[in-house]
């Protein structure tokens, strides 16, 4: 759920990176965070076990920059990827704004990312959103991995929808702002739909 | 589904308002309203120490898991959470469903203080946040998203 205040002239949305146990969402908002100036970011906050497993979620505010003087301000959250944690996932959705959806490219975890992408279709919906009807991108990671399924796999797997896709290698940073990019600009421009 | 909160200047105001009456009316440290998806809206009292968005943030994630606990018992809510610290205690109320009253306190007030002014600011910040819900339904402020162009758009997300 957008929040526009005209008081301070802001416009706060709310982003999910969704997908299966470590595929890398957290890494995504690491690097982000890494790699963003100072005075554009809050301070990132990790709700993870002693594993560094997400636990809740991951929280990272960040600013993109002023739109007719309005300054855009987003808040990055992940979801806890394993199976058990579905309850707080679904937390985690409630007034959403744009997903990404971070896909496994590993042959071998093909499997939990359709459940998890079949998670996330459910879990939205019980919240009364439609996936196909929201701001929404997919990102493959782990490109760079030897055992990485081909893109033409991924994508007739993952992405049936046919929305925009980016292949990524989080811990280098390889894909992860073009992800975070254009799903911050479907946001805004469903806003403005909207609006 | 309501997807939007807007603030306008009016409203905000007054809830920065009921926001000052709390905090002198309780002898609070801070007091901090939040949207129940973890944006701050308003706040009041010592807040220059505090990370606002991170504890907005976290708070919100505490109600709703407070909230998610509350169903799987059958509860529709528990409306209020208390947690003792050393030396900062925190109140957290849902307000009308839909925003978090948020209270940090001390030696200097006692729960019972505080429970008692935050039920009547409570009933102040809901009728505000009524007024406002109908002000947006109504559509009668003109949107900021009328003005942003495509363009506008574009040129944020250019390096």
């Amino acid at each position: 759920m957008s929040f526009i205040n005209y008081s301070s002239r802001e416009i706060n949305c709310k982003i999910v990176y969704y997908g299966p146990g470590l595929c890398g969402k957290t890494t995504n908002l690491q690097y982000i965070y890494n790699k963003t100036n100072p005075e554009a970011k809050g301070k990132m906050i990790s709700l993870a076990t002693e594993t560094e497993r997400t636990l809740f979620f991951d929280f990272l505010p960040l600013s993109l920059g002023e739109i007719r003087g309005f300054r855009t301000r987003f808040h990055l959250y992940t979801v806890p990827g394993q199976v058990f944690y579905d309850a707080s996932r679904k937390l985690i959705l409630k007034g959403v704004d744009g997903v990404c959806f971070v896909g496994d490219s590993q042959v071998e975890r093909m499997e939990a990312n359709i459940e998890s992408l079949d998670n996330l279709r459910t879990n939205l919906q019980e919240q009364g959103y439609d996936l196909d009807k929201l701001p929404y991108v997919v990102q493959y990671n782990k490109r760079d991995l030897p055992n990485a399924a081909p893109l033409s796999e991924l994508e007739e797997l993952l992405n049936p929808t046919k929305v925009q896709a980016f292949e990524a290698v989080a811990p280098k940073g390889v894909g992860v702002f073009d992800t975070l990019k254009a799903v911050a600009k479907l946001v805004l421009t469903e806003l403005k739909k909207g609006g | 589904m309501g997807n939007q909160l807007v603030m306008y200047e009016e409203e905000l105001q007054q809830i920065n308002g009921i926001c000052d009456g709390l905090h002198r009316d309780s002898n609070a440290k801070a007091v901090l309203v939040i949207d129940k998806n973890g944006q701050a809206i308003a706040s009041a009292g010592e807040v220059d120490q505090l990370d606002v968005t991170s504890l907005s943030s976290l708070t919100a994630g505490n109600v709703a898991a407070t909230g998610g606990i509350a169903s799987l018992l059958k509860e529709k809510e528990f409306a209020g959470q208390f947690h003792e610290g050393e030396k900062t205690h925190v109140h957290i109320s849902l307000v009308a469903q839909r925003v978090i009253l948020l209270v940090l306190f001390d030696e200097r007030s006692s729960l019972g203080l505080v429970r008692l002014r935050v039920r009547k600011a409570a009933n102040e910040l809901a009728a505000v946040l009524d007024a406002l819900i109908k002000k947006m339904e109504a559509g009668s402020q003109p949107s900021v998203f009328a003005e942003i162009t495509d363009a506008d758009i574009d040129n944020l997300f250019n390096d």
